[in-house]
């Protein structure tokens, strides 16, 4: 059918031109795919980029092995339904090969750890481009991001030295070795994330809903209990809780939010009136000021 | 769904973080932990108020040095509509900062603190929103407080900038004074009982009541080709669309366009968006489409209106505002990237060299270096399709690329 002027959502146009951009100047781009809301929006993007062609990366997934088992049951589902090729890389690989160790004690997670999985995997492929979901108003450091962002062959982002980026212009010419970090999504919000999702009717992981869940306290934050991977203290004790979770990073280091939300709707109203920022319920931005800045230098997301 | 993207230009002493820190917080956009975190490192740092720079300068060089760097970008809504705020550094030696961080805005503030009155800084705040045709511009003297909320000091600030508007190209520039001081709140969010003398609106009735309309920039359409799209699977054996962006003016089906540079002539027949079919697309959305005919379309081609063709030209010259430590000379060859387009250029003649208070050498130079900006033509390796910047926002403008470290060294605006 037919209609007649199509109505715009300009974030959603830049994304898929910036999409579009990446096929076309480099040679070998993959998208960074967590199983989270942001990159599960980015892959219906490049669905969008390239209709009615298939979308013209894989996905790559670098596994801590401390996701939530929900996320990756969906993460299958979807390469499988929408024909994708995927690729895992397994942080658990590089401890054994001794290339990065294990934290110990309250605090530990894999967080930190993928960075050496993850720049070894582009390494591995050859990838030019590397394609994520990090917005700008996740954070201070990340609102530094440069839409087109060119990272060392040691993965490094050189922040006070950053390319000029005008108009939609992007300049995507790099030196082998190097490779570009690109973030279609620089400009959204949270909320302009989660209302995408209700409009488009964008399938997310159940973890985003409101469920039961053993859980302990912490410092304020609420934990999920498995002891196999979050670290928890004998009085640190166990009981059962109403709660989501607003953002989907590695078990050891997202806290859920006592929430009722369990629908698209009620999640978009919660976001709404909520007064506390997203990564609020992140303790590895928590580790200091510049904990993000840091990280990112180091070839971090 | 609105968007409005606003940069501020000035420097931390003239409390740009401030501002910014006073929107968020008397829009109650500043979300408790984030608020909560800026308390606690001002207090760590002994001050009495709240450092808003904390949130808004996110690199640890910035806030060592207590000056912004690069861009940052904040978001906040209002019941109308999001705003996005590209912060921009105010220093002489990031001034690619600014313009990235203007280029993308179609509103600025200029920041003067109300004790220093217009400084060489707010000259070359000025002189870029002006350069990059920024429609609305806000003048915000700040730290009022401090001056007693003088309306006498006030108005002779406001005469000095008056002086530099006179000199300035774009003349149909909007621009607005505000008499504010961001610390204390007054005129920023909340009309203030300390300016009586003041009639006009407060900063964020003043954003609001922009009309996003007629600030983006309308013209001849231009679409230039940016991926062919070649399912190459049985449901869609033949299919061959053109992926890009729309700019200027809509296309419909049935129009007939050309093809550039074949200017091979031919028919809009489909223009899809994702699954759907469309009869118009506007400008700003990313389409696909297809033609009537089947013939050789590429990227970095351009599909116009038969009856709106742009210049095409193996020449150009063009306002330039040079990026890069290493000069630009005359005699070099860089990319030019025009849009999504790449050629090769050789710099044939720099002259007119111009200051950001409008004086400068009216004669041929041979060499132009970081942060200078000069009327620059070029001699391309072949012909792009340009429409002059005044009148097409997009298509009248280009970066510099150097072929060798592959850096963004300049941005160029077409006479």
């Amino acid at each position: 059918m037919h209609k007649n002027t199509l109505d715009i959502n300009p974030l959603e146009n830049e994304a898929i031109y910036i999409l579009r951009e990446v096929a076309a100047q480099f040679e070998k781009p993959v998208l960074l795919f967590s199983g989270g809301k942001d990159s599960i929006t980015l892959v219906r993007l490049a669905q969008k980029a390239f209709y009615p062609a298939k979308i013209p990366f894989p996905l790559m997934h670098i596994d801590t092995g401390h996701n939530f088992p929900e996320t990756i049951a969906f993460r299958d589902k979807l390469v499988k339904e929408l024909g994708l090729e995927l690729i895992v890389r397994d942080v658990q690989d590089s401890i054994n090969q001794g290339k990065v160790k294990e934290e110990v004690g309250k605090y530990s997670s894999r967080n930190a750890l993928q960075t050496t999985t993850l720049l070894d995997a582009i390494e591995e492929f050859k990838f030019d481009a590397c394609i994520g979901g990090a917005r700008r108003d996740e954070e201070k450091a990340r609102a530094k991001e440069r839409i087109f962002s060119v990272r060392d062959d040691f993965g490094q982002w050189d922040e006070k030295n950053q390319r000029p980026e005008l108009f939609d212009m992007l300049n995507g010419q790099i030196e082998l070795g190097q490779n570009v970090r690109v973030f279609p999504i620089s400009n959204w919000t949270e909320l302009d994330v989660w209302s995408y999702i209700q409009k488009e009717d964008i399938e997310i992981p159940s973890i985003y809903f409101a469920h039961l869940r053993k859980t302990f306290l912490r410092d304020g934050l609420i934990w999920s209990n498995d002891d196999e991977i979050v670290y928890r203290d004998v009085d640190e004790t166990v009981e059962e809780r109403l709660v989501r979770f607003r953002t989907v990073g590695d078990m050891s280091c997202t806290a859920a939010v006592l929430s009722g939300a369990s629908d698209i709707d009620t999640v978009v109203q919660e976001i709404k009136e909520s007064t506390i920022s997203e990564r609020g319920a992140r303790i590895d931005d928590k580790r200091s000021e510049a904990a993000m800045e840091k990280r990112k230098q180091q070839g971090y997301f | 769904m609105e968007v409005l993207k606003i940069a501020t230009a000035g420097s931390v002493d003239d409390g740009k973080s401030t501002l910014i820190g006073r929107l968020l917080y008397d829009t109650k956009s500043l979300t408790t932990d984030k608020l909560e975190a800026i308390e606690k490192t001002s207090k760590q740092k002994g001050y009495d108020y709240l450092d808003f720079s904390l949130a808004t300068d996110g690199l640890v060089a910035e806030r060592e040095q207590g000056i912004t760097i690069d861009v940052a970008h904040i978001y906040f809504s209002t019941l109308k509509r999001s705003y996005i705020i590209a912060d921009t550094p105010g220093h002489l030696e990031y001034t690619r900062n600014m313009v990235t961080g203007a280029s993308t805005s179609q509103t600025a503030i200029i920041l003067i603190d109300a004790r220093k009155g217009v400084i060489e800084q707010t000259n070359r705040h000025f002189f870029i929103n002006n350069l990059l045709r920024i429609k609305n511009v806000v003048v915000a003297i700040n730290k009022m407080d401090l001056v007693d909320f003088s309306e006498e000091k006030y108005n002779s600030i406001k005469s000095d900038f008056e002086q530099l508007m006179a000199k300035r190209d774009y003349k149909e520039q909007l621009i607005t004074f505000i008499p504010v001081s961001a610390l204390q709140g007054d005129n920023v969010v909340n009309k203030s009982e300390n300016t009586p003398w003041y009639f006009g609106d407060t900063l964020l009735e003043h954003i609001e009541a922009i009309d996003t309309k007629d600030i983006y920039h309308t013209g001849s359409s231009r679409f230039p080709v940016q991926y062919v799209v070649r399912p190459k699977i049985d449901e869609f054996h033949d299919f061959r669309g053109y992926a890009g962006k729309v700019y200027g003016g809509d296309l419909s089906v049935g129009d007939d366009i050309v093809v550039l540079p074949s200017q091979t002539k031919s028919k809009i027949k489909e223009i899809l968006f994702y699954d759907e079919k469309y009869e118009t697309a506007s400008r700003r959305s990313s389409v696909t489409i297809t033609l009537e005919d089947n013939i050789n379309v590429s990227r970095g081609d351009m599909i116009v209106k038969q009856y709106e063709l742009p210049t095409i030209e193996k020449e150009l010259t063009a306002t330039v505002s040079w990026m890069d430590s290493e000069k630009m000379r005359h005699g070099n060859k860089y990319t030019i990237q025009h849009g999504i387009n790449k050629v090769l250029a050789k710099v044939d003649n720099i002259h007119h060299k111009i200051e950001p208070d409008y004086s400068g050498i009216d004669e041929d130079i041979s060499e132009l270096r970081i942060n200078e900006i000069a009327s620059v033509t070029f001699k391309l390796n072949k012909p792009i399709f340009y429409d002059q910047f005044k009148n097409h926002r997009t298509n009248g403008s280009f970066i510099l690329i150097d072929s060798h470290s592959n850096n963004t060294v300049g941005a160029g605006f077409i006479q």
